[in-house]
């Protein structure tokens, strides 16, 4: 059971996994991550993040997507 | 009409049902423009159009933009599925499907589903689609006859349109029926994948394979020179030269026009600049080879999925030129030649960014031609003198980014790609690709040196040069240090880049002068064919910009390094 404790994508550890709840962001935005496939209910794995607020990288089944910094700060996920 | 996400496979199919070949990479953006070719269903000859691949119906990129166009012109669409991914592709089937064109689903990547543990009940599918589902893995060709045979079946079921939620609730139903995923373990290329996106070992990573990539196009290119085509050349191809320069009597109008100048009974194949001496040495000795060297570890490289992974190492970089990540991928394409770079930044989602990434290519990323005349005519000097080359390059891709950051207005957007999982790269898709690059170099760049040639020597005869040479003498003697005959070189410089760099070799150049004279040629002015493209790519306004921009940063640059070297 997830305990609930919820943290924003940019700043969860890697290796973690979550879903995501929601998108702080504009439309735009939300579509752009649907599309990929980053939306809320989806469970995630963080990969990895870059050096110097670069991209992150997570896992959604079997695909990969990387996310700029900047669009790791507006989606929360909920810790497993 | 070939539609689905970016990295399915769609050129990989067109090429199967067509013959026609395109070239086919695993990152996503590969195809940004459409193709068109004909296959044969029945009797009927079809007409087939690939596309670019897009995530939804509403487009976020140039590349996204022309697939959109295109769907209204077609009449069945065979819609690309990565059978792998199926969550996520089948968001573009619904759109497809609430658009009632006949469709026909082709899942594709089929033979990676069993060793990821990926198991999808096809009839259930079909069921829940309505329409025909094909599993297909084009790289090896199976499934293509069936599909072909089902295009036939193509049917749209009345679908209503739907909201983006709802298409995300009926997909999740499907997939919770259709789809089972049994767990497995890490295979050593998905660890290889996650070691590539972290900070240290990415950094490891990305130096060995761009460490060993230069290595090796440098050691096949010197090999195919020094083994292959120089032998040619100067046991076969003089001795021929040198008994038809008798025969004509060693002077003349039409001696000087094909063979050139001949001094002490030697074929001087760079310096000589004749038709059959210089115009085929250049092309064919001195630029095939790293061709064909780049364009097969560029292959390989593009075909693993290595090439998104750098993008992400290089995105926080990136940003400071106003660019992010995903630049770096036309930018490296620009090493090969600068016309599909520039068309590849149409994957760039914004108009500020594919400015910038464009002029920043045409102005510091020299093609391979003439990284090939720097290596055989600077690279004679010492290499310490091609590193100065393209560390001013390098220096000037940086700076300039950081100005047009600073000058363009506007904000980039973010990075946002999906990774492709890393292949094994397929050799009849890497064979294929080098070939189509290769045969385009000869096609492009042999008829055109030999124009060129054949122009500078008329010129010559009438005196044009020196009338130019007269008139831009302050700039290229004061500014530039350089003799006055070099603006000959400049202004052929707009047909070829590599044959105007060789036209620097009779000159006599020390090599502090050849490397400005290097440094001015890749930056002054893009060739011919690069400045058509970005006239279409940027229009009018943007591409005077982008030609006032090099002309000062190539004398500001030229004249720098005139003063410090």
């Amino acid at each position: 059971m997830p305990d609930g404790k919820q943290v924003i994508l940019a700043r969860m550890k890697t290796g973690r996994s979550g879903t995501v709840v929601r998108i702080e962001g504009g439309r735009g935005l939300v579509n752009r991550l649907s599309a990929l496939g980053v939306r809320p209910g989806r469970r995630i794995t963080k990969v990895g993040s870059m050096f110097m607020r670069g991209p992150v990288t997570i896992q959604l089944g079997s695909a990969q997507v990387a996310v700029g910094f900047g669009m790791a700060n507006k989606i929360i996920v909920e810790l497993d | 009409m070939l539609m689905g996400n970016p990295n399915v496979g769609k050129s990989v199919v067109f090429s199967r049902l067509t013959g026609v070949h395109v070239i086919a990479s695993n990152y996503p953006g590969t195809t940004v423009s459409y193709t068109r070719g004909f296959m044969k269903v029945g009797e009927e000859r079809a007409e087939v159009i690939d596309v670019p691949g897009t995530y939804t119906l509403e487009p976020t990129s140039e590349a996204e933009k022309i697939a959109l166009r295109m769907l209204d012109t077609g009449d069945v669409v065979i819609n690309v599925v990565d059978a792998t991914n199926l969550e996520r592709n089948l968001y573009l089937t619904l759109q497809l499907l609430e658009k009632n064109i006949p469709l026909v689903v082709a899942l594709n990547i089929w033979d990676d589903t069993e060793h990821r543990g990926i198991h999808i009940d096809l009839d259930k599918l079909r069921e829940f689609l309505g329409v025909p589902v094909i599993p297909t893995s084009a790289i090896t060709g199976q499934g293509i006859k069936r599909l072909v045979a089902s295009l036939s079946e193509a049917n749209s079921p009345t679908t209503s349109p739907r909201s983006r939620d709802e298409r995300w609730t009926a997909i999740g139903d499907i997939i919770d029926q259709v789809q089972h995923i049994t767990h497995r373990h890490h295979t050593w290329l998905e660890r290889l994948e996650d070691a590539s996106v972290k900070p240290i070992t990415g950094a490891i990573i990305a130096l060995t394979v761009l460490g060993v990539t230069f290595l090796v196009v440098r050691f096949i290119g010197e090999s195919l020179i020094g083994y292959v085509l120089d032998p040619l050349f100067n046991n076969v191809w003089a001795p021929v030269i040198l008994k038809l320069s008798n025969l004509m009597g060693a002077t003349g109008l039409f001696h000087g026009v094909l063979i050139g100048k001949i001094a002490g009974g030697e074929v001087n194949f760079v310096e000589s600049f004749g038709l059959l001496t210089t115009g085929l040495y250049v092309p064919l000795a001195m630029v095939l080879p790293y061709i064909f060297s780049f364009y097969l570890v560029l292959g390989l490289l593009e075909d693993t999925g290595y090439l998104p992974r750098l993008a992400v190492l290089m995105d926080t970089i990136m940003h400071r030129l106003g660019l992010h990540g995903y630049a770096i991928i036309p930018s490296l394409l620009g090493l090969g030649c600068n016309v599909p770079a520039v068309l590849a930044t149409r994957i760039l989602e914004s108009k500020r960014e594919r400015f910038i990434a464009a002029t920043l290519i045409s102005i510091a990323v020299p093609c391979a031609a003439l990284q090939a005349m720097i290596f055989g005519l600077v690279g004679g000097r010492g290499v310490q003198y091609v590193a100065i080359v393209y560390g001013s390059l390098f220096i000037v891709w940086i700076v300039l980014g950081v100005i047009l950051n600073r000058l363009v207005r506007g904000f980039s957007p973010e990075l946002l790609i999906e990774m492709p999982p890393y292949r094994l790269p397929p050799w009849r898709t890497v064979l294929q690709k080098l070939w189509m690059r290769v045969y385009g170099f000869l096609g492009e760049a042999i008829p055109i040196i030999l124009g060129a040639v054949l122009a500078i020597n008329i010129l010559h005869l009438l005196g044009v040069f020196n009338a130019i040479a007269n008139f831009t003498a302050p700039v290229v003697t004061g500014l530039l240090g350089l003799p006055r005959e070099a603006v000959t070189a400049i202004v052929i410089g707009f047909l070829r880049k590599d044959l105007a760099l060789g036209m620097l070799a009779p000159l006599a150049l020390s090599a502090e002068q050849l490397v400005v004279g290097s440094v001015v040629l890749a930056m002054f002015f893009p060739c011919i064919a690069t400045f058509v493209v970005l006239l279409r790519e940027l229009g009018v306004v943007g591409i005077l910009k982008a030609v006032g921009i090099m002309i000062v940063a190539a004398l500001v640059v030229g004249g720098i390094l005139n003063l410090i070297l």
